[in-house]
């Protein structure tokens, strides 16, 4: 709430959003195309222990684990942007 | 509207209190059936007894839940906390073919398949990252509603209906069905019974609260077909590894499945040709569509109406995004588990089917046999002799059954699980509520973005804006019966198409929807004749590259260059273009008949029908950017009002006279 609601405050806060944005899709593209894209090579490490080939694991439990904690972390971070420019909803 | 802290503190805990007793009343139920079954009461009976059970407590809830509130009806008075929503909203997102045909798809495409599983979740990131939060801020009631008033008025909010309509009707049908191959099967109904039956399930949840009464249901709905869906793999990984859970000790079983592969084409029960190892990548789709399946799935679920309108019900901007987060958690909780059940079938199937004597084949395979759903030596046999006739049939069969003799239907594989494994039968009446809870859940959310639209945004927003709140309701509960009538009427004459549409429905609500929420929230400069001419641009695409293909083959090769696709794993073309098209009998069938060798064999660049938001969303970003530049600039308040989307506090846009 510390902010002014003025045009420099908005256009931070934007660009920071924006940021996060490219960021996260960044990530996203990297787990949801790029590192399937090495299945072949990456399926001749075989996970210790539990038995899968590591490419075949990526695509069916990594990649799915790594977008549930994007989720959360996005939640948080973007809260945190916009508790710091002032334009979070009031905690209730 | 808002709250106050103590109010809702009480609520949240007044709602963990009804769920957590629901859900123990739910284990106690199951518990119970299991005693009884014990007693020797007839399978028929139990699988009533389930489907009964859990149908009644979604009408409970439903009828509890009625509401003469428009923002009730619309948007669940915006107040269901990000935890509730995730679930329903995980409820709403898996289908029929999520519970009972996905596992089934992995099984039979290995590594291919997952393609779907990455793209059924992936999407959920764009949905937090570039549309749902600002959705909520804008305080729509449905997609097309923002549409409208982002881009000057009712053409935009008529395509929008259009969009919605395209990819949501063919959806919900296809759940329908669902609902009637499950109550067929597990109540012994005929199938147009069984279809109108559970479509009287689908209106009790849905007519008198709307949202509210969805939302409450999906959350009852989404706790059944969880513990439905781990209850079997759990048991079975325990029995097999000592570990109860599946999704660890599957990697065991993909390893024992390489090995055992190897040891089938030693032995003569294989060949390199039919056998596609289950880890080895590209096998089934080309690398181009397979990426393209997870590109289409995921921008698809960002696209979705019935998926975005789940994110109207938080009580902030703030909630919708954890609540998206939670969504995929549950979701996810689903998604992870079927790449098990695919393992463990695969592998009791090559292990204890392959290479067995024809004349020893397990009893349970026949019920499915009966029902024409496994198939031995290419007959759908109903005992043992029919088995061993079938294969006798063949020239020079040993009587040993080879991986060719042996068919599998993609819905079998979870439905017989319990079976496979040797659990009594309270676990495949589990099972059965769990697949009729996805198939009603999804159904209703679609419903209701159907029905939502049609009655806010043709009837009250286009054909009458004064309409007294009363009447507002009645139409939207008359609409809502009226296409729930005509989807069951269309899913009881079983048509051939239906399944495949559903993938279709992606791609469409990718190229018509995505690049105009994006560019209406991200780029301020995007003009209202930028936004409808890429809306028709892009989805247009997409229609005529599907129909093309798909209805109109011959058309495509004759005047749009289209050719064959090829087959992944050779290379080869699928189908001889320059040949059938010198045969008379397939120049004019037109449209094209089943029968058609070209149908869907066809394209460019050698992509699935189904990846046509490939095509389309790209033309459509670029028709939307060069268009608007071409226009001029929206109105300055037009540009305010977006930077107010930008910010979760303040007012919503929208404010809806209730």
């Amino acid at each position: 709430m510390a902010q002014p609601d003025n045009q420099a405050n908005q256009e931070e806060h934007w660009r920071k959003t924006s940021k996060l944005m490219w960021t996260h899709l960044g990530v996203w593209f990297f787990f949801g195309y790029v590192v399937h894209m090495f299945v072949v090579p990456l399926n001749k490490i075989v996970i210790p222990v539990l038995g899968f080939p590591l490419g075949f694991y990526m695509a069916a439990q990594g990649s799915l684990i790594a977008f549930v904690v994007m989720l959360f972390m996005f939640a948080r971070q973007q809260d945190k942007i916009d508790r710091d420019h002032g334009y979070a909803e009031d905690d209730q | 509207m808002s709250m106050q802290s103590a109010e809702k503190a009480d609520f949240y805990k007044q709602l963990g209190r009804m769920y957590g007793t629901y859900t123990g009343a739910f284990i106690a139920f199951i518990i119970l059936i299991a005693i009884i079954e014990k007693l020797g009461v007839p399978n028929r009976v139990l699988g009533y007894m389930f489907v009964g059970f859990t149908i009644a407590v979604y009408a409970i809830i439903g009828v509890m839940t009625r509401t003469a509130q428009v923002s009730e009806y619309y948007v669940a008075g915006r107040r269901v906390p990000a935890f509730y929503n995730g679930m329903a909203t995980g409820a709403d997102w898996m289908s029929a073919a999520s519970f009972v045909g996905m596992a089934g798809s992995l099984f039979l495409l290995g590594y291919d398949g997952i393609a779907w599983v990455l793209g059924w979740t992936g999407g959920y990131v764009l949905v937090s990252i570039l549309v749902g939060p600002y959705l909520r801020k804008f305080g729509a009631y449905t997609v097309p509603d923002f549409l409208a008033f982002r881009f000057g008025g009712n053409f935009a909010r008529f395509l929008g209906v259009i969009v919605l309509v395209c990819c949501s009707f063919t959806y919900v049908t296809a759940q329908v069905f669902g609902t009637g191959i499950i109550a067929s099967r597990f109540l012994g109904m005929p199938f147009e019974w069984a279809v109108f039956a559970g479509l009287a399930g689908i209106l009790l949840c849905s007519m008198l609260g709307g949202m509210r009464a969805v939302t409450w249901t999906q959350i009852a709905q989404y706790i059944v077909l969880i513990i439905a869906y781990l209850t079997p793999i759990v048991i079975l990984s325990t029995a097999k590894y000592g570990f109860p859970i599946p999704e660890l000790t599957y990697g065991l079983a993909v390893q024992d499945i390489t090995a055992r592969e190897q040891q089938m084409i030693a032995q003569g029960l294989a060949t390199t040709a039919n056998l596609k190892p289950h880890v080895q990548p590209f096998l089934s789709y080309s690398p181009l569509n397979f990426f393209g399946i997870i590109f289409c799935m995921m921008v698809g679920t960002a696209s979705l109406p019935h998926i975005l309108m789940r994110y109207f019900t938080t009580p902030t901007v703030r909630e919708a995004r954890q609540s998206v987060a939670w969504s995929l958690f549950f979701i996810f909780l689903l998604y992870f588990s079927a790449p098990a059940y695919a393992a463990f079938s695969k592998l009791e199937v090559y292990t204890n089917i392959i290479g067995s004597n024809v004349s020893e084949i397990k009893p349970w395979l026949f019920t499915w046999g009966q029902l024409g759903l496994i198939q031995i030596c290419g007959k759908a046999v109903a005992n043992v002799a029919d088995a061993v006739a079938a294969c006798k049939a063949i020239a020079g069969h040993a009587g040993v059954i080879r991986l060719q003799d042996f068919v599998i239907n993609t819905d079998v594989v979870v439905l017989s699980t319990p079976e496979i494994a040797g659990l009594p039968y309270v676990i495949s009446g589990l099972v059965a509520a769990g697949g009729l809870a996805a198939a009603l859940s999804t159904a209703d959310g679609l419903l209701l973005a159907i029905a939502n639209a049609l009655s806010h945004d043709v009837y009250y927003k286009m054909l009458d804006p004064n309409a007294p709140t009363i009447r507002r309701l009645t139409v939207a509960r008359v609409l809502l019966f009226v296409v729930a009538v005509c989807a069951a009427y269309l899913a009881s004459t079983k048509p051939g198409d239906i399944l495949a549409m559903v993938g279709w429905a992606f791609s469409l609500a990718m190229a018509g929807n995505f690049p105009a929420l994006v560019m209406g929230i991200w780029w301020k400069r995007c003009t209202t004749t930028g936004a409808v001419a890429g809306i028709i641009a892009g989805f247009g695409l997409c229609l005529f590259y599907l129909v093309t293909t798909r209805y109109y083959p011959q058309a495509g090769v004759s005047y749009f260059g289209m050719s064959s696709l090829t087959n992944p794993q050779t290379g080869a073309a699928l189908v001889d273009v320059a040949k059938l098209m010198a045969d008379p009998k397939w120049v004019a069938d037109v449209p094209a008949s089943a029968a058609n060798p070209m149908q869907s064999r066809v394209g460019w660049f050698g992509l699935n029908n189904i990846n046509c938001g490939l095509l389309g969303m790209p033309l459509g970003f670029l028709v939307m950017y060069v268009v608007s530049l071409m226009t001029p600039e929206p109105s300055k308040e037009m540009q305010a009002f977006v930077d107010e989307i930008r910010k979760p506090r303040g007012k919503m846009i929208l404010e809806e006279k209730t």
